[in-house]
């Protein structure tokens, strides 16, 4: 099994986690708080005793952060690993970057692992630039020699040639995580995992370690990367495996993997993809409450194909008596982050506290083939511009080309680059009169 | 957790203690270099005399020393060496000890974000805590150096067997640190004890005074503590001809870091999967 990278079979891993007994809130009488600490006394030194972890609190419960986990990686495949907070990803890159210990099962690897879980990791405030490189490097497995060689390759990528001496708590958070990135990135392990770290730095340095990590894939290198963003692992990962709950809930290509993750949220924009937690998106005027795509009798959807018209949709609520016009507005983005265009609804009159849906239709043979994330926004220009909410990621769908039978195809068969691939009038007339038979 | 050399595949199972530990261990022997040059490099920057700690705090403690058990309770030295060498030959280990044993308990705390982060060998990082105290040691040596010019005082050959002290002491210091250090991993109460065991020690080893004024009855007893045989060695090279060794007890003494060292290796790697959990 050589072309296997990393083979992982029955994979779990359990915490003890303890609460404090329901109602522990109300305990006012002195006697009762006194009796507790003593039992909880009691019990740490017990557990103390027998070798045991103090767990806070007095109900202990036993919690499967992984449980029962199987799949292959093979070798030079960049997969991506997708899941709502809590659904074991971090765990799962513990363990296999050998952090932590599984409480059960087996996994089998084949080459040196590198694993970037945090931007950064070991960095001295104290130590200059040149100093933290080195030290930065040898914690992620570098030999001195090897981060010699490189040296002037990760300042340069990292652009802080300036501030080589200077101790890196001076520098601005932006320098700082570039400066981390860049030594990480010139790891040459056979196996890269990295957790979500590119979330930090602006759009530009983000594209530039995609562009890299990109690379480290394109040299044979295994690629395990933990996102929650649908565009970035779109963009960089062939296959995908969600994790929901400590378990593999799919595994496959990519677009299929993201669009049931997208599935599973949709129709709950406060569960969007990119937010884990329920929490409300919105202001005091108004907040998103739903968000989709729909076939034109209101099915929903996730995936169009490319010559059907569709409708895209958004349900939020006006909580003020504001007199203010609110506008929404749809971004449409495609899978590589780039935004191919917005649209906001013409015409919209002042709104009344209430419940509104807005529909915009989406002709067919209009949007390209492939993966969009949309934004969904509310928005009012009575004072300034005042934007109510803007949530990234809302909505997620694939726009699926069959190749057989598509009008914008003309008999071609390969790949259509561009944001949209609209069927638009065309005139063909012969220049001179001579072509007349 | 162990490594196959035929085809290098890695195996990640529980309760699998890695078959090639030791030379892992020798493969990350860079980190190891690189940590303990980190916590010299950070020691003293953003204080305004740096270095000079290094040496004001042994030399006035042998002030101090000297003044209260030489001169105001009249306490023998050993020999004919002057009260404040003997102070010195028995603090320059005292301390190196102790800073050590500090420094490697607190280590393991202290770099947590490490530990829940990365993987390597963990018992690089309380090692390291330790290397980092011997630098201190030596900078304390050369007051020991100006100490005996000044004293005109010339060691014997048994200067020569100062570094199997040095290596006695460092290995005392070694196993009550990753014993402590990898408890203090799961129960913090430990960070609180040992400033305690620290300030109670040094009055318990005979730093301001000679292991001599010990009764002979007491004296095997009184060795129980690995540090007595630490700085009766030390004397003994230092001051030459001018003390004798109690062998019995510095036999014990050899023998409680023996055993406080297996201790140490034991519940540190019994313990040092579940690190990254329990930090």
């Amino acid at each position: 099994m050589p072309d296997v990278a990393i083979a992982v079979e029955g994979l779990s891993k359990s915490y003890i986690v303890g609460h404090q007994s329901t109602g522990a809130g109300q305990y006012t009488a002195l006697r009762d708080v006194i009796a507790r600490n003593a039992r909880s006394f009691v019990r740490k030194t017990r557990d103390m005793m027998r070798g045991n972890a103090i767990v806070q609190g007095d109900e202990m419960e036993e919690f499967w952060a992984l449980k029962d986990v199987s799949f292959k990686v093979r070798a030079g495949d960049r997969v991506g690993i997708i899941g709502r907070n809590g659904a074991g990803k971090s765990t799962l890159l513990k363990i296999l970057s050998r952090i932590t210990e599984p409480t059960k099962g087996r996994v089998e690897i084949a080459g040196r692992v590198a694993s970037l879980l945090e931007v950064g990791t070991g960095f001295h405030s104290e130590l200059n630039g040149r100093e933290n490189i080195y030290l930065n490097g040898a914690i992620l497995g570098m030999a001195k020699g090897e981060i010699r060689r490189k040296f002037d390759e990760i300042v340069a990528f990292a652009e802080v040639e300036k501030f080589l001496d200077t101790p890196v708590k001076r520098y601005s958070s932006g320098m700082y995580v570039r400066l981390a990135f860049a030594v990480a990135a010139h790891l040459e392990p056979d196996i890269l995992i990295v957790d979500e770290v590119l979330a930090v730095g602006d759009a530009q340095f983000q594209k530039k370690c995609m562009g890299k990590i990109q690379d480290v894939g394109k040299e044979g290198r295994t690629v395990l990367f933990v996102s929650h963003n649908m565009a970035m692992i779109s963009s960089l990962c062939e296959t995908t495996i969600y994790l929901q709950n400590g378990g593999v809930r799919e595994y496959g290509p990519t677009s299929r993997v993201i669009l049931k993750y997208a599935a599973a949220s949709q129709n709950s924009a406060s569960e969007a993809p990119d937010c884990d937690s329920r929490r409300i998106v919105g202001d005091s005027y108004a907040r998103l409450l739903a968000g989709g795509i729909c076939d034109l009798n209101g099915a929903p959807l996730i995936e169009v194909e490319i010559g059907d018209m569709f409708k895209i949709f958004m349900e939020y609520r006006i909580s003020v008596d504001a007199d203010r016009r609110f506008i929404p507005n749809f971004h449409f983005h495609r899978a590589d982050g780039s935004c191919a265009f917005v649209v906001s609804a013409p015409n919209v009159g002042v709104l009344k506290p209430g419940d509104y849906r807005s529909e915009c239709h989406v002709p067919g043979n209009f949007l390209n083939d492939g993966l969009y994330s949309v934004k969904l926004a509310l928005s009012s220009f009575e004072s300034g511009v005042d934007v109510h909410f803007s949530q990234d990621g809302a909505v997620l769908f694939n726009i699926r080309d069959p190749i057989d039978g598509v009008a914008t195809r003309v008999g071609y068969n390969g790949p259509i680059p561009g944001a949209i691939r609209p069927l638009l009038p065309w005139t063909i007339n012969p220049l001179h009169g001579d072509n007349l038979p | 957790m162990k490594e196959s050399s035929a085809h290098n595949i890695l195996v990640i199972e529980p309760g699998v203690a890695a078959r090639h530990y030791w030379r892992d261990l020798w493969r990350y022997r860079e980190l190891f270099y690189v940590l303990a040059w980190r916590d010299i490099a950070v020691r003293y920057k953003q204080t305004i005399i740096g270095l000079t700690w290094a040496v004001l705090r042994p030399f006035l403690t042998m002030v101090v020393f000297t003044v209260v058990f030489g001169r105001i309770a009249k306490l023998p030295t050993e020999g004919a060496a002057p009260y404040a060498l003997m102070v010195f030959a028995g603090l320059l280990p005292w301390q190196f000890f102790s800073t050590a044993l500090s420094e490697s308990s607190n280590s393991l705390i202290g770099n947590a974000n490490l530990i829940s982060k990365v993987y390597f060998p963990r018992l690089i990082v309380p090692t390291a805590a330790v290397v980092v105290s011997f630098v201190d040691f030596l900078i304390s040596f050369l007051i020991l150096v100006v100490l005996m010019l000044w004293y005109r005082f010339l060691p014997g050959w048994q200067i020569l067997t100062l570094p199997l002290f040095v290596l006695m002491a460092f290995l005392a210091s070694l196993g009550p640190g990753l014993w402590i250090t990898s408890l203090n991993v799961k129960y913090r109460d430990f960070r609180y004890v040992i400033p305690f065991i620290v300030q109670l020690g040094l009055y318990v080893s005979p730093v301001g005074f000679s292991s001599t004024v010990v009764p002979e009855q007491w004296r095997l007893l009184y060795s129980m503590n690995p540090v007595v045989g630490v700085i009766d060695g030390f004397r003994w090279a230092i001051l030459g001809g001018e003390t004798a060794i109690y062998w019995p007890g510095f036999a014990l003494s050899w023998g409680m870091i023996a055993f406080f060292l297996w201790l140490g290796i034991r519940q540190f790697r019994r313990m040092e999967r579940s690190f990254a959990d329990l930090i």
